[in-house]
């Protein structure tokens, strides 16, 4: 047991734990920006952006990340070769990252799509007669206070991102889940990796919810 | 078609309005000349609000047509009904304060996106105004933070700042504590003396004789009775604002 407990390990599974953190705040921006755009889809009136978004956040719920993730590692290479007779292989960073903002992507639009109905429909109405644009009031108005109510599912959103991307492991990219399996192959001891990847995994998550509990208290500062 | 009297600020024509089956509004007309002071006042439920907001656009009327300075107000010609609902000033019972920006910002917001000017001419604008409506001293404060009769000001003052021609007030004290009432009504009444045209849904009869120069009569959607103020208050002509005279009570 003691052979695992070196500080070159540990380093090892350090750095997974960093890419497992850098994929999950990427999947979170990425999917942010999908989620607002796939939120303002969903709301608008126009008949194909609501069909089109209604679709894609139902397609990413409703069907496992680990399916999403084989898809574009495995399915995604088929259909180019189909279509283009082209081998490519892709890049398993890269794939993780597409993967996880796409699906996050579907909850946030969901998220931000009922913070955005639950801000006072007279917010709505005052930008109306005073003549303001759609974005303009969606930028500096309806989303800021969208926001605020966002905050906390956001930041689950985010804890089940640093969580999820574990599943990335299955296709080789080299974060803090697959490091620890690595290791555990090495030294016929899964125990003690699993054990720390465990602590690491609990720490970061833990650190972010007190991070978001401050960042909630500055933000309830103009209520 | 359009109306050609020069004088006349807005002429809404048949209005009518249903939600879901219920006829909120049944075929309500009303005209307002430049510089008049028309109170819609009637029962609750009656439809105050879906006319008045049906004069705005806020709600979009099932029937009749609604001029401004003898335009018609029609969704279909983007560009002219954005430019003519520019016009119009409205003040809810709630206020709809943006909580996110400041007393400032919530008045020079708008002035900036829609009307183009600079920071400097915004807040000099917004700066008259708050004065005007006596809170300069709030200008940096966060609309949580002021009491019910301070917000309605700002609202006010917001609205003034994009320079309207006609201001329409929903219920403007209705959510107010007692004590707030005056203040605003006040604002309301200096507004009224400098020449505003404006349209005020009141519960406030004793302002409405006062400050109104026409009361239009409003019950179960039909506009019952419009008669210059005076002659509204102290002869009636229907059964049905006597009755609802006799009913509120007012100094
Ligand atoms: N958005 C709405 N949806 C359904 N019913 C409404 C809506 N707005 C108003 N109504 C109904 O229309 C009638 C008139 O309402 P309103 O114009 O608010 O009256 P008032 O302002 O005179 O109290 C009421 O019976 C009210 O319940
Ligand atoms: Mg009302």
């Amino acid at each position: 047991m003691d052979k695992v407990l070196t500080g070159e390990n540990m380093m090892f599974l350090l750095q997974g734990a960093g890419i497992s953190l850098a994929l999950a705040l990427g999947a979170l921006l990425i999917g942010m920006v999908i989620g607002v755009l796939m939120a303002a889809g969903r709301i608008s009136k126009h008949k194909i952006f609501n069909i089109l978004c209604g679709t894609y956040v139902e397609v990413l719920r409703g069907t496992p990340m680990l399916l999403q993730i084989m898809f574009f590692y495995l399915g995604i290479p088929v259909l180019i070769r189909m279509m283009t007779g082209v081998r490519v292989r892709m890049d398993v960073y890269v794939v993780a990252l597409v993967a996880l903002s796409l699906n996050s992507g579907a909850y946030q639009a969901e998220l931000f799509r009922s913070g955005i109905q639950g801000v006072d429909k007279g917010q709505w109405e005052a930008c109306e007669t005073l003549g303001i644009g759609y974005w303009p009031m969606m930028l500096k108005i309806i989303l800021p206070q969208a926001f605020k109510r966002i905050v906390p599912p956001l930041v689950s959103e985010f804890i089940t991102l640093i969580k999820d991307s574990s599943l990335a492991s299955c296709i080789g990219t080299s974060e803090l889940m697959y490091n620890a399996q690595v290791l555990g192959a090495h030294y016929y001891d899964y125990l003690t990796p699993l054990l720390i990847a465990g602590v690491v995994y609990l720490c970061m998550t833990l650190v972010i919810s007190w991070l978001a509990h401050k960042l909630e208290r500055r933000l309830a500062v103009s209520d | 078609m359009t109306n050609n009297n020069p004088s006349v600020m807005i002429q809404a024509n048949n209005l009518s309005k249903n939600f879901s089956g219920m006829h909120a509004l049944k075929g309500a007309s009303l005209s307002v000349e430049r510089g008049e002071v028309v109170c819609l006042i009637g029962p609750s439920g009656s439809g105050k609000s879906t006319f008045l907001r049906c004069i705005h656009g806020l709600e979009k009327p099932d029937g009749g047509e609604v001029y401004l300075e003898g335009k018609l107000l029609d969704p279909k010609n983007k560009e002219e009904y954005r430019a003519l609902r520019n016009k119009m000033g409205f003040v809810f019972q709630h206020f709809n304060l943006f909580p996110n920006l400041t007393v400032l910002e919530n008045c020079t917001f708008a002035q900036m996106q829609v009307l183009k000017r600079t920071q400097e001419e915004a807040t000099e604008n917004a700066l008259s105004y708050l004065g005007k409506v006596g809170l300069l001293e709030k200008k940096d404060s966060y609309p949580n933070n002021l009491s019910g009769g301070q917000k309605q000001r700002v609202a006010i003052a917001r609205a003034l700042c994009m320079n309207p021609e006609i201001m329409l007030f929903d219920e403007p004290t209705s959510a107010l504590d007692p004590e707030m009432i005056k203040e605003v009504l006040e604002v309301i009444q200096e507004l009224a003396a400098q020449g505003m045209t404006m349209i005020v849904v009141t519960h406030e009869m004793g302002f409405a004789r006062k400050v109104g120069t026409k009361i239009v009569f409003l019950e179960a959607g039909h506009v019952i009775e419009e008669a210059n103020s005076e002659e509204f208050f102290t002869a009636p002509k229907s059964d049905r604002a006597k009755e609802f005279l006799s009913k509120v009570i007012y100094d």
